[in-house]
């Protein structure tokens, strides 16, 4: 189940970041790593609630740093 | 036509510089979303300019009726290019007399309306990398004015958002401006003494008070898209009565 979670955060990030998939690991930081600037962070955590029909409120943005910290956040976030 | 086929949102349109600017977008292609309190209002501004005209009724000052209003004009003409944030009321008094009510609603309507709208349109216009945000202040929010102090709270409150979101959006090609009125004709400022009428005809350079369309040619000049450069300003248009 985490696997179908982390190709579909994969397939966003690619999408709103412009970024190839092969650069989209766990431990990728989505400002170190995939150069998201503060609008782009907003503009990813937006895709994700959409993709995942999920709300993630600003205080839970904050502990979202990487690929790792999405897939986690959503399986939580589902209940799985 | 510079704005063929843009989308362009205008707020307050359905008289006085509010209709003239929906006008003046619709003069150059554009399809001009006319956004009012009440339907019979907007569409009183959107059939004296025809088809590429459609008509909203929306409180600026309520996010959720943003919120709804947003939803349709994305559904109906789709992702908006300009957005001009022009809806603006006055209640006038001085500040020992002036009730909390008054305060909060121009405020709501000037300044929150304004925020509201932004924080609508910014997610398209951010996702389309294109954005026009037009704020229509006030000399008075320059240069306040006795009896209006929360006229010049409201209009003074929008040239610090109009800053913040140059700062904040300039990176998604969104700037935002403000247009600063002087004294126009127009039912906000009809009631204004003969006396006072000549005091401005006699100390504006111009030597008259503005008509609606003055303000409009402004604001189509800073939605262009060749004005990408020119953000976080306040254009006076005032005949020069402020200086």
């Amino acid at each position: 189940m985490s696997e179908d979670i982390l190709n579909r955060v994969t397939k966003v990030t690619v999408e709103e970041l412009g970024v190839k998939a092969e650069e989209v690991t766990v431990a990728a930081s989505f400002t170190e790593d995939l150069g998201a600037d503060s609008l782009d962070v907003v503009e990813l955590v937006m895709a994700f609630e959409d993709e995942f029909g999920i709300e993630i409120p600003d205080e839970d943005v904050s502990e979202i740093k990487t690929i790792g910290d999405v897939v986690n956040y959503i399986q939580k976030k589902s209940g799985e | 036509m510079s704005f063929q086929d843009q989308v362009v949102i205008v707020t307050g349109a359905s008289r006085g510089i509010g209709r003239a600017i929906a006008a003046a977008f619709a003069a150059k292609g554009a399809k001009v979303a006319c956004v009012a309190t009440t339907l019979a209002n907007a569409t009183a501004t959107a059939e004296t300019i025809g088809d590429s005209a459609r008509a909203y009724a929306c409180d600026v000052s309520d996010s959720a009726s943003v919120e709804v209003l947003f939803e349709a004009i994305l559904a109906d003409l789709g992702t908006p290019s300009v957005l001009v944030n022009n809806a603006g009321i006055t209640r006038d008094g001085l500040i020992i007399r002036m009730k909390e009510e008054d305060w909060d609603r121009v405020l709501a309507v000037n300044l929150k309306g304004a925020y509201n709208c932004i924080r609508a349109a910014a997610k398209p216009m951010m996702k389309a990398r294109y954005g026009r945000i037009i704020n229509i202040t006030s000399i008075i929010g320059q240069t306040g004015a006795a009896g209006q102090a929360n006229y010049a709270a409201s209009k003074a409150g929008l040239i610090g958002l109009t800053k913040s979101i140059a700062k904040e959006l300039g990176a998604r090609n969104i700037t935002c401006n403000a247009v600063a009125p002087g004294f126009i004709t127009t039912d906000m400022t009809a009631e204004l003494s003969d006396d006072f009428r000549a005091h401005v005809e006699k100390s504006a350079p111009a030597g008259r008070l503005g008509t609606p369309e003055d303000i409009a040619g402004a604001v189509v000049f800073l939605a262009e898209a060749s004005s990408s450069y020119i953000t976080g300003q306040t254009l006076t248009v005032d005949g020069g009565l402020s200086l």
